[in-house]
């Protein structure tokens, strides 16, 4: 039996849907009603109850709690809508599926398991595995069983990899299925796995079916956070409701035409604004070579003129949309004559010519620079030299040459995974949104996974997953995508939104510890009106996840989504160095295999570590203050109380730096097979 | 899908697909189209007026070939497409870099 069928199984289908739709109305009142409270105590904040004379204090602590409103408000949108989709229809015959196991540097052992599994499901398909890391013993052992490998392709050679995106993206072009599910190497598919999703697929416009991904080395306590039964549950079948579920990179099943013709259509998107950034060095490139003639030099000076003609020329016919592989084709052979013209009256330079040529050879081939992407003025320091009239001419075609038809720095002309973050999926996937494609969310384990084992491992992971995250808002933030629906944008949003908490988290470990400390209050007065606008908005807000959680944990995710505040913050510092300021992200593959314990991992964590010192220090020095006749002691309980409420919560933080990893139950135990039903809920939980 | 491919006397080869170009003959017509280049037939003309249904894999196939091409020196042009055909080159924006000529002779004209 799967851990969480689609459907209880005694219920009738009419039963079901009246059980869904009881249990929508109840949630969207709770939504309403978290909403029209959670507005009235802050913009009640806003106006009446900040203290501006603690302004440092104050100002924060509002901003905080307006963030953790439009948190709960995108939250309740999700709500709004949440689509429980019952059994799924059943999967038409003869649809041709490929299945691929995407496999970098996981051992072969747990890499063959899951191809087994792969290759014992029972709808009609062909395996694949794609070994990244081009291991013999790999292939061998694929081959072996009757299983299909694959390696990049020797177009890959010096190009950008692009990691598991380049990956799939070359598997794409060496198959030809309708349909591809997408397994990480350690995701093991259930024989059922296609018979189940497939059917969804018979609405034309739907791209892509996720299923959720569930752990078997996960204890019933999860002290890492692991699974993730609110994302892979209400959370998904909120953005379901919206037509916004992710595709989250594995458990997947994706429509080949969907991803294809996002990969056309990006490739003409780029050519286009590739070209046009070409042409417009291209003209400047001239220009100095131009300024640096001699004054007889007639011959040469009209030669470059007709180029510079040329230049604009193609540049108008762009504007003018006429097709730009034939404006491209004509400005080629035209400096293609040009050069020819050129190279008799320009020996004598030539010799000169031929090291800044090369050197601009080597950036068109260089992996780690596009042309492309490369505007103007940085491809001007690159050539920063003057060059000979008939060097600048060969710049012009290398230039135009390399990110013309070719994408000459590109291993494929077609990149139908996005390649713009670590987190290809949900960057593809909205960008298939964009074009109208549909995509579903199938709440039924297919898949048993395996999670990070120790610490670092989980805390590499979650950095990676939120500096994806972060990378796309910076990229393509979904609010001013064209082609999304308002509330597809506010799903995306939300998510990207829902990694911001760890600026909240500074600011609600801060306020009750000033207070404790030293006295000062961030609000005008603990009054009454305070908690009567303050506590009926705390308690619909746990009503709606009790609600929608409908038996599912979700504390483990409520205290990851503070606990890990410097995991959040990190991931929006780095993404944003990355974006805007061009450096290097460390990204980190998750590892697959169990790091070695060394005992606690206290220096993983040494600003939680803090946190937690602060806030007990704050007890104390509360007490004294008490005690001391200091303080006003029915707020310094209040706070107190907020203190123990912080403890609670970075109490996990404990718990996972001295958890040693996952010890197998006792044979009696059905564990393996059927998951508990209080699997502790992760950091993705606090993301809606 | 089943593909003609002749050379004509000025050496411009022309590729014909016929029926679908779909995800399964897609790399068929790029194989196609990348031995004619390695061959020496740069110039190379897909006459679309036989072909009954074109996907993106389709498209990728092309734009493969004008990858090919224009490497060696030449240029791969599309003509008579059908409206069938016209709309998935529309849906992807292809149109708006790719131009589809009106008659197989006149492709390689201007």
């Amino acid at each position: 039996m799967s851990p969480r069928r689609a459907e209880p199984a005694a219920l009738s289908p009419e039963a079901a849907e009246r059980r869904r739709r009881h249990r929508l109305l109840q949630i969207r009142i709770v939504v309403v009603l978290t909403a029209l409270l959670g507005l009235n105590y802050v913009t009640w904040r806003w106006l009446f109850s900040v203290n501006w004379d603690a302004w440092w204090i104050g100002v924060p602590l509002v901003l905080a709690e307006t963030y953790s409103l439009i948190d709960s408000l995108l939250f309740g949108l999700g709500m709004w809508r949440l689509r429980e989709r019952g059994e799924p229809p059943p999967a038409p015959p003869d649809l041709t599926v490929d299945v691929f196991i995407a496999t970098y540097n996981e051992p072969i052992d747990l890499v063959m398991t899951t191809a087994r599994a792969a290759k014992a499901i029972t709808y009609p398909h062909r395996t694949w595995v794609l070994d990244d890391g081009n291991r013999p013993e790999m292939r061998a052992a694929a081959e072996a069983e009757g299983i299909g490998w694959l390696t990049r392709s020797a177009d890959w050679v010096g190009m950008p990899r692009h990691a598991k995106a380049g990956n799939l993206n070359n598997a794409l072009l060496n198959t030809d299925g309708e349909f591809m599910l997408i397994l990480d190497a350690d995701q093991i598919p259930m024989p059922e796995i296609l018979d189940r999703t497939l059917g969804y697929f018979t609405d034309e416009k739907m791209a892509l079916v996720q299923t959720p991904q569930w752990f078997v080395n996960v204890p019933d306590d999860d002290p890492l956070g692991s699974q993730a039964p609110l994302f892979y549950g209400p959370i998904q079948q909120g953005k379901d409701g919206w037509n916004s579920a992710f595709f989250c990179g594995s458990n997947a099943v994706i429509r080949r035409e969907a991803l294809m013709q996002l990969g056309i259509s990006r490739y003409v998107q780029e050519v286009e604004t590739g070209v046009e950034r070409a042409l417009r060095t291209a003209r400047s490139v001239v220009r100095r070579s131009r300024a640096g003639l001699g004054p007889e030099e007639h011959e040469v000076r009209a030669a470059l003129d007709t180029i510079l003609a040329d230049i604009d020329g193609a540049r108008r016919d762009l504007a003018r949309d006429v097709p730009l592989f034939d404006v491209t084709f004509a400005f080629q052979q035209r400096v293609a004559a040009v050069r020819a013209s050129l190279v008799a009256d320009d020996l004598a330079t030539l010799q000169e010519d031929l090291a800044v040529l090369a050197e601009l050879e080597e950036i068109a081939e260089d992996p780690d620079i596009h042309l492309g992407s490369m505007d103007a003025g940085e491809l001007g320091q690159v050539l920063a030299r003057d060059l000979s009239p008939l060097a600048a001419v060969e710049a012009v075609e290398t230039l135009v040459r390399a990110i013309d038809v070719d994408r000459g720095g590109e291993a494929q002309a077609i990149m139908p995974l996005a390649t713009i973050s670590v987190t290809e999926d949900m960057a593809t996937c909205m960008r298939l949104h964009t074009m109208g494609w549909h995509s579903a969310y199938h709440d039924e384990v297919l898949a048993h996974g395996l999670a990070p084992e120790d610490l670092q491992t989980m805390l590499v992971q979650r950095l990676r997953w939120a500096q994806g995250t972060v990378q796309v808002m910076f990229r393509e933030n979904p609010l001013v995508q064209k082609g999304l629906t308002l509330p597809q944008r506010l799903m995306y949003f939300a998510t990207m939104w829902s990694y911001l908490s760890g600026f909240a988290a500074i600011v609600y470990i801060g306020a009750p510890v000033v207070y404790l400390m030293i006295g000062v209050l961030p609000v005008q007065a603990l009054s009454t009106e305070f908690f009567l606008r303050l506590v009926p908005f705390l308690v619909v807000n746990q009503l709606l996840f009790w609600l929608v959680a409908d038996g599912r944990p979700t504390w483990r995710g409520q205290q990851y989504s503070l606990a890990l505040f410097p995991v959040w913050i990190k991931s929006f510092t780095s993404a944003f160095g990355n974006v805007f300021l061009n450096r290097p992200l460390d990204f980190a593959v998750t590892p697959k295999t169990k790091q070695e314990p060394t005992g606690p991992a206290w220096h993983l964590v040494r600003p939680q570590l803090w946190a937690i010192g602060l806030l007990l220090a704050a007890m104390v020095v509360g007490t004294i203050r008490i005690l001391a006749g200091q303080a006003n002691t029915a707020g310094a309980l209040f706070n107190m109380v907020w203190v123990a409420f912080d403890l609670l919560i970075f109490s996990v933080i404990i718990k996972a730096a001295r958890y040693r990893g996952f010890e197998p139950p006792e044979p009696s135990s059905d564990l393996q097979s059927d998951p508990p039903t209080d699997i502790a809920a992760p950091a993705r939980e606090g993301a809606t | 899908m089943e593909l003609d491919v002749s050379t004509r006397d000025d050496g411009i080869a022309v590729v014909v697909p016929r029926g679908r170009l779909n995800m399964v003959s897609a790399r068929q017509l790029k194989e196609t189209l990348s031995d004619l280049v390695a061959g020496g037939s740069a110039r190379i003309v897909v006459d679309l007026g036989e072909t009954t249904f074109l996907d993106s894999s389709g498209l990728g196939a092309l734009i493969g070939g004008l990858k090919a091409a224009r490497q060696a020196g030449g240029d791969l042009r599309v003509a008579r497409p059908t409206p069938a055909v016209v709309s998935v080159f529309e849906l992807t924006n292809l149109d708006r870099v790719l131009r589809a000529r009106e008659s197989v002779e006149t492709a390689f004209d201007a």
